[in-house]
């Protein structure tokens, strides 16, 4: 048997579908250039037809036909020579519609196989947030910004040759610079983008994870159960009913949490959260009324705390509340956890206003690429830009 | 149709009415709570009649009037997940309309009971009756009964209720009436009283399944591949317990109206001593049997077997049966074109389930009586004759269209 190569790539509903799918597609080209077959292929049970929720495309290559099969029979590789994340908050982990409970960006890595992820962040950012693995890895960041667009539009700022130059280069036996930059000719016939590919291929480096570093949080684990074990008529059990919350300080009861589905989070669909300034909030109740996936927990004196582990990050209590600056989107990467912001607040008020202007002031901008008019455009050049330096 | 004949005392009485008539008067008698209605006929006599009852104040139910039959199945689905007996019903086209809304019914283990007023399918359009349209949802879970007088069409309603209904089942059942041959014809039926149908049938109890605020649960959410074969072998368990629970309730049947039907799956007529048998489903057994009568006269030994039950399929047991006689000729009231030697549903199947048994002798298949064609005296001695013929061994097609213009 011959050798078969796996590379995944990591993706945020609507916003890079297509990247993604063009990602697989160049690198089944590329290899082809050097005699090998290839498919392409996105996850089925996904729904990558919703605004960011996590997704996967696949790219199988082998040296022969008949390797490649041995590939085909299977619906998913178990494992992959390369992860790529698309956005560096998939990091935190992904929750699609194909697979259950929260599961580690670095899944399916082989051992010594690389984590690719498209980000402006250090490695010491980044490493953190994924989960840790019993062996070492790879990582190598190619620099840029998420590269966002939407189902019809495809924002052409070179992230998909810059990720195929930097395979060449980490993965050298899949194929080599020359074949990605014929690949790129084919494809869309641009030499630009073809240098752009170069200057990844030459530029990218990667780092080490060793197994002690990283999230050391366990993944969700399940066994499915028999057919006769299983409630029958396609009947599960409902969400119960919420509780009171309590202050942290007072220790008062009240208010009103919603329970909430412990094995179905959502949140790692989101790209940025909102943060509330709870002393200028005039408990107008409209984000609470709002908010598309009900995150708000109304607290014991009447406030509303954003509930990290079910936002979403969708944006709509930003655009609702009628107070200047009082709930801001903030870019998820600057965040490590999901705790209580009210909690935090309560806890010291100078101390979580302090905390509050450092991420609203600092934070870095973070769009679906058009968070305002003209954002899309303004982003293309700043990544051509950054496409032709390469982090240098 | 008199008020008089419709009235229902608590001591047996005698009606003069229709397949439909009865279908309704079971309804009556088996209290059922909703009721869902869009017109096409022959099934709309049903919901005439069920009409008639609610306005004289003779039946409390909800009666709704969908705009479609699609919505007409998905209320009488959501209502009987919500804890309530159920009737529907629809013929030809307009059960194919409500085709998504019989699909998700079995998985979702809802005891629905239609009545199929059976009639061909539109083009061109047509009122006679073909078995097309039930026959469409024989693979999906859906129990399928066929019935041949308005008698069997009022007591079958009342075995539907109580073999769906049971907990070990769960799953929709309708009752197949010929069109204008059972629909649209009147005939002396005995109806029982309410005390007796009361001591049958108990209460409709979902139990963990009920969707109600003090039970919360989700019903039907999204699955992937993980989950599909469990559920379809769910599914198919219930189905595989219908078979007992079929036994068990035509046995309480005759206990408690003292009326029996012997076999639940499959009557058989002047089979003893049969050389050959016909079999069919429906109102086509009276021609059938008056042939019979006839060409025994003549020393022609000649059995007929009418299939009641057709999901679940008493494979088994009609193999044992049939392996009997020395040919055994199908007659199809449908049609499945480009089907295993051109045959149609009933043929096929019969053939499928004869093939593990130790004796399988030749099975000729005809399509007959389409469209609501009259299946005639001679139709069924000819049929009869190509059935010895094939008896004697003779080569022949093993698909003959008969009563048809040649
Ligand atoms: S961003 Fe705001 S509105 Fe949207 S899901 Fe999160 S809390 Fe709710
Ligand atoms: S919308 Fe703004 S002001 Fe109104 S309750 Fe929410 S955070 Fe407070």
């Amino acid at each position: 048997m011959g050798r078969l190569f796996a590379v995944e790539i990591v993706y945020r509903g609507i916003f890079q579908k297509t990247l993604a799918k063009n990602i697989s597609r160049a690198i089944v080209l590329a290899a082809h250039c050097e005699g090998k077959p290839g498919i392409s292929f996105g996850r089925y049970g996904d729904s990558p037809e919703r605004n960011g929720i996590p997704a996967k495309s696949f790219a199988i290559v082998a040296t022969d036909d008949l390797t490649l099969e041995e590939g085909m029979a299977k619906y998913e590789p178990k494992e992959v020579d390369i992860s790529i994340a698309v956005d560096d908050t998939l990091c935190k982990g992904v929750e699609s519609w194909a697979w259950y409970g929260l599961q580690p960006i670095n899944r399916l890595t082989k051992p010594g196989g690389t984590l690719i992820v498209t980000s402006r962040e250090q490695p010491e950012t980044l490493i953190p947030m994924c989960h840790r693995k019993e062996y070492p890895y790879q990582l190598a960041i190619v620099k840029g910004i998420p590269s966002f667009s939407g189902l019809w539009v495809y924002k052409d700022d070179h992230t998909d040759v810059r990720i195929l130059g930097a395979i060449a280069r980490l993965l050298p036996e899949l194929f080599g610079l020359e074949s990605v930059q014929k690949a790129i000719m084919q494809e869309w016939q641009d030499p630009v983008k073809a240098s752009s590919a170069a200057r990844s291929y030459e530029r990218i480096t990667s780092v080490t994870v060793r197994p002690e570093q990283g999230n050391p949080e366990e993944p969700y684990k399940f066994e499915l159960p028999k057919w006769w074990e299983m409630g029958e008529g396609i009947a599960i059990p409902g969400i119960a009913p919420g509780h009171t919350m309590q202050d942290p300080e007072s220790q008062k009861s009240g208010g009103y949490q919603p329970a909430r589905n412990p094995t179905f989070k959502k949140f790692t669909t989101r790209t940025m959260r909102p943060v509330v300034n709870f002393d200028t909030c005039i408990k107008c109740t409209l984000c609470w009324l709002q908010c598309p996936d009900s995150c708000f927990d109304v607290t014991p004196e009447g406030l509303y705390d954003a509930n990290m582990e079910a936002c979403c990050g969708c944006g709509v209590c930003e655009a609702v509340c009628p107070v200047k600056d009082c709930v801001t989107m903030v870019n998820e990467i600057a965040f490590q956890d999901n705790a209580s912001q009210w909690e935090m607040w309560r806890k010291d008020k100078p101390v979580y206003q302090a905390w509050l202007k450092e991420k609203i002031e600092h934070r870095p901008e973070r769009s679906h690429g058009f968070r305002y008019r003209g954002q899309y455009e303004e982003q293309v050049p700043e990544m051509m830009e950054i496409a032709r330096e390469d982090g240098a | 149709m008199t008020q008089a004949a419709l009235e229902i005392k608590d001591a047996e009485t005698t009606a003069l009415i229709t397949g439909s008539e009865a279908i309704a008067v079971a309804c009556k008698l088996a209290d059922v709570d909703v009721i869902t209605a869009y017109p096409i006929r022959p099934y709309d006599t049903v919901m005439q009649y069920v009409a008639k009852l609610v306005a004289n104040g003779e039946l409390d139910c909800e009666y709704i009037v969908a705009e479609s039959e699609h919505s007409q199945f998905e209320i009488v689905k959501h209502a009987s997940a919500a804890g309530a007996r159920v009737f529907c019903g629809s013929s030809g086209v307009g059960w194919m309309y409500a085709f998504e809304a019989l699909t998700v019914t079995p998985a979702l283990r809802i005891p629905m009971v239609a009545m199929v007023g059976n009639r061909a399918l539109d083009d061109p359009g047509a009122f006679g009756v073909e078995h097309n349209d039930a026959l469409a949802v024989r693979d999906l879970g859906w129990q399928l009964v066929w019935v041949d007088n308005a008698q069997e069409a009022l007591d079958t309603a009342l075995i539907a209720y109580r073999v769906a209904e049971d907990r070990r089942v769960f799953l929709p059942c309708a009752i197949s009436c010929d069109g204008a041959f059972l629909t649209h014809s009147q005939a002396l039926v005995k109806i029982p009283s309410s005390e007796k149908v009361n001591a049958f049938l108990p209460r409709y109890d979902r139990g963990d399944l009920l969707l109600h605020p003090d039970n919360p649960i989700t019903v039907a959410p999204q699955a992937n591949e993980d989950w599909l074969m469990e559920i379809r072998r769910q599914t198919a368990a219930a189905m595989e317990r219908s078979y007992t629970v079929i036994r068990e309730v035509y046995r309480d049947f005759e206990r408690i109206f003292g009326r029996s039907y012997g076999n639940p799956f499959f009557e058989e007529y002047e089979t003893e001593d049969a050389d050959i048998v016909l079999v069919g489903m429906g109102t086509l057994s009276i021609p059938v049997k008056v042939a019979i009568r006839q060409m025994r006269k003549e020393g022609k030994k000649v059995g007929f077997v009418r299939m009641r039950w057709f999901r679940p399929f008493a494979a088994e047991e009609l193999a044992k049966s049939l392996g009997r006689f020395a040919a055994v000729g199908i007659i199809d009231r449908d049609f499945s074109l480009g089907a295993p030697y051109l045959s149609g549903v009933l043929a096929t199947e019969v053939r499928a389930a004869m093939y593990p048994s130790a004796k399988r002798p030749p099975i000729p298949g005809f399509i007959c009586g389409l469209g609501g064609r009259e299946v005639t005296v001679p139709d069924v001695v000819k049929m009869s004759d190509i059935v010895y013929e094939a008896a004697d061994g003779k080569a022949q097609p093993l698909t003959q269209w008969i009563g048809l213009r040649e």
